[in-house]
């Protein structure tokens, strides 16, 4: 298949989500298990052969959360919300969430009161993931979470299963990373919107049937020349975002994102589970050791970032020219970091434009804000 | 004339004085050669405040809180941590007030801002950990810097696992303290202190537990002045003998001699989250209609130890005595704090989703006959805010009615007083059919 049929298939994915589940649901007769944040564990639902389906934006005015969630609260986990009240998510048998922001917490809280789901589970994932305790407890809190499956599928999970679990999140992971070296080059293959869509689309669909496309991708990839000017290399750093018009729209006034440090996007899939004989250790130590959310980064003895580093080695590696900071309002954690990683980046010669997205953007004021930076970088290129 | 009869309480003006004293001992630390600590009201204070010789802690959240009670000072302090830091205005608003404090290089008790020694922090809502991590920043970068993870799960999912991972953590912050003070954790003043705030903690929740009585002998806006004494350190000696010894036989006494809160209670609130800190005022209004606030799940248990018993009663948690719980050393004590805060502080339950919360407050509404709720959907913080609507449903399905209004514990730009008084007017005359019973 062509790359650009792949990307296509990856976007009808994203848009007809809740058909895919369904029909996913028909053909393999399996569970399926909606989740809010990607620090749940999907090793184990993919060992148990339950299909994990991120809640992702709907992006409509979140009128049926609002008696729930009074507008203090993010406009994603209002959106998240939302769509379940309307019924759009009638066919999970599962929902969980975790340790993360306090936001998506709410939504969960109103959903397992308000949204008929047969199953929900809260696992507790540390906040503090750089002590040295925390893999042992959350290898622990996996055994439960592990057990607690077991019940409810009626299937014991075997050492097997975890290991296959554990391939199929790798693989996908390894993929996306070779599709995302690609966007290294002057003229990336694919652009800012599609990658992420296909980020989108892995957290949506069964990842074994992602990788099959994946393995295609990266095949036909190399060869796809895409009729555009790349124009300033961008990155986009900040909350929850599959904000496609957005995206589209940056890509279409003279931008691309080369890359990405969002949990839909670079964050969610950058490392892989090391493999060992402690199955469950080994994905306890993964979810430690990943590219942390802001709302777990920071360290038990110093106030460091560990996600800085990384963003600042992305922008070397993807040559970025400026970085978009978005975040979702209300949005604490990305909120609480925004003012030191704008002064971090621009320290180290990145320039930086931050916006706040609600569940739609007003795309034609972001237009003229987004033309104004990138003419702003071109601007001092001249001069350079 | 009054229903019933009503006094100040004997131990106020203690209770004054022990947080004037707390601040100010905060800020003259250094002068007499005692170190300093940052950190929150959920620190678990009694490690830090066991180190050798004379230690004195600032816990964020009532520094915030103090700050919101002036609305000029709150402005400008929030403008420049705006203004100047860069931060977003809907961050928790006393998180803003303390890092305005710092920006502005300025303490809100008087003279410049005291700069810490070290940090010794704990996190469970997404502020905690990046409050201190941020405010460090703003100071230089250079305070030594500690947090561990508090949020190990529900109070009904707290066993040992949960306990040993909180306790390890602890064991890993006397690390820190002997490494980055040079001081050494005095064992005998660790026990001491973890046996303090046990009683810091449960003799509040047994004097809020006395306000089940009608009438009421507390009432909310009181209460908010007597549990702060344990956000800043309820292992202190003398913090806890004041929830022991004066507090609590006080209220008891008062109990017996039907001695009121409000002295016309004629309608009982529930309340919940912190209420706007410059515009208390809105309680005194209240009282015009004979209403009282008294009870509410952050006013019991912000620093309140409690339990379910076996009849499904909200009652407070056993004290180290009741249990005949002996400490025997180090390990033991850190055991028992963590397992006290992680089981006992039912204020947390709220983390892990809305059925807890609906589950407290609804016991809590029926054990404390309440007849109304009025939830202040507090915008300076999530934390406290968390499920508000739910609870809202939930008191309603009880048949209790329900006012809510919007504002913000210590941002005086997001409170309307006139609109809040209005809707008061129109939920006690409409809603709730009472008249005004003084002037």
């Amino acid at each position: 298949m062509e790359a650009s049929e792949i990307l296509k298939q990856f976007s009808d994915v994203w848009e007809l989500r809740h058909e895919y589940a369904k029909d996913w649901k028909r053909r393999t007769g399996g569970k399926v298990v909606g989740y809010f944040c990607t620090y749940e564990p999907e090793e184990v639902l993919y060992a148990a052969n339950v299909l994990p389906v991120r809640i992702l934006g709907g992006h409509e005015a979140p009128t049926l959360a609002t008696p729930h969630m009074f507008d203090m609260w993010c406009p994603f986990s209002r959106d998240c919300l939302n769509q379940g009240l309307q019924g759009k998510y009638d066919y999970l048998d599962g929902i969980m969430a975790t340790n993360c922001c306090l936001h998506p917490r709410q939504a969960f809280g109103a959903w397992t009161i308000h949204v008929p789901t047969p199953w929900n589970y809260w696992f507790t994932m540390p906040n503090a993931v750089r002590s040295p305790r925390a893999k042992k407890f959350l290898r622990g809190e996996l055994e439960d979470f592990k057990k607690a499956i077991e019940a409810w599928t009626g299937a014991k999970i075997t050492d097997k299963e975890l290991d296959e679990g554990i391939d199929i999140m790798n693989t996908n992971r390894r993929l996306m990373k070779q599709v995302y070296e690609l966007r290294k080059a002057d003229n990336p293959p694919l652009t800012g919107t599609e990658a992420m869509t296909m980020v989108w689309a892995s957290q949506l669909m069964d990842k074994r049937e992602h990788n099959d496309l994946l393995k295609q991708l990266v095949t036909g990839l190399p060869q796809r020349k895409l009729e555009r000017d790349t124009g300033v290399r961008l990155m986009i750093v900040g909350s929850e975002n599959d904000d496609r018009p957005f995206m589209e729209m940056v890509e279409s006034v003279g931008g691309t994102f080369v890359i990405e440090d969002h949990c839909t996007g670079s964050r969610y899939f950058w490392d892989e589970v090391v493999p060992d004989k402690d199955r469950l250790q080994a994905i306890a130590n993964r979810y430690c050791d990943r590219v942390p959310c802001p709302n777990k980064d920071w360290g038990m003895e110093d106030i460091s970032r560990k996600r800085f580093a990384h963003i600042l080695q992305l922008a070397k590696d993807y040559r970025v020219q400026g970085a978009i900071l978005i975040q979702q309002k209300f949005c604490d954690p990305h909120e609480l970091d925004i003012p030191s990683l704008r002064r971090f980046l621009e320290d180290n010669g990145i320039p930086c434009y931050f916006l706040e997205f609600e569940v739609t953007v007003p795309v034609g004021q972001f237009r003229i804000r987004v033309e104004a930076f990138l003419e702003q970088i071109q601007a001092e290129e001249l001069f350079v | 004339m009054a229903k019933y009869k009503t006094k100040g309480l004997d131990c106020w003006n203690r209770a004054k004085e022990l947080r004037a004293n707390y601040y100010k001992d905060y800020k003259e630390a250094h002068d007499r050669g005692a170190l300093r600590w940052e950190g929150g009201a959920w620190s678990f204070d009694a490690v830090p405040q066991a180190l050798e010789g004379e230690v004195r802690g600032l816990t964020e959240e009532p520094y915030g809180a103090s700050v919101g009670a002036d609305p000029e000072m709150q402005v400008r302090y929030q403008e420049a941590a705006e203004g100047k830091w860069g931060c977003a205005r809907d961050l928790c608003a006393y998180l803003r007030n303390y890092w305005g404090s710092i920006v502005l290089n300025e303490f809100a008790f008087g003279g410049e801002w005291p700069k810490a020694d070290f940090i010794f922090q704990n996190h469970i809502c997404c502020s905690h950990a990046k409050w201190l991590q941020v405010a460090d920043e703003i100071e230089g970068g250079d305070i030594p810097f500690f947090c561990f993870d508090a949020g190990a799960g529900a109070y009904d999912k707290i066993g040992e696992r949960q306990i040993n991972y909180v306790v390890e953590q602890l064991h890993d912050g006397i690390d820190f303290l002997e490494k980055v003070t040079k001081r050494k954790i005095v064992d005998e003043k660790l026990i001491q202190n973890v046996k303090n705030t046990y009683d810091s903690a449960c003799y509040w929740a047994k004097t809020c537990e006395l306000n089940q009585a009608v009438p009421a002998p507390l009432d909310e806006k009181t209460m908010f002045s007597l549990y702060v004494l344990g956000t800043l350190e309820k292992s202190n000696k003398d913090i806890a003998h004041f929830y022991k010894n004066l507090l609590y036989p006080e209220v008891k006494e008062r109990v017996a001699n039907k001695i009121a809160a409000v002295a016309d209670e004629q309608c009982r609130v529930l309340g919940d989250s912190q209420p706007p800190w410059g515009f208390l005022r809105i309680f005194r209004y209240l009282e015009k209609y004979g209403i009282v606030s008294v009870a509410s799940l952050y006013t019991f248990s912000l620093i309140g130890w409690w339990k379910i018993d076996k009849a499904g009663k909200l009652v407070p948690y056993p004290t180290l005595e009741e249990q005949g719980i002996t400490i025997k050393d180090r390990d033991h004590a850190l055991k028992l704090l963590a397992e006290g805060e992680l089981k006992g502080k039912l204020m947390w339950a709220p983390f892990y989703g809305a059925k807890y919360k609906n589950d407290i407050v609804t016991r809590i509404a029926k054990q404390w006959k309440c007849d109304a709720s009025i939830i202040h959907l507090n915008r300076g913080c999530e934390g406290t805010a968390q499920h508000q609507m739910e609870m809202k449903i939930a008191v309603q399905k009880l048949g209790l009615p329900v006012m809510t209004f919007e504002g913000n514990m210590a941002d005086e730009r997001e409170f309307d007083e006139g609109r809040t008084k209005r809707f008061i007017d129109l939920f006690v005359t409409e809603t709730l059919g009472l008249k005004k019973v003084a002037a």
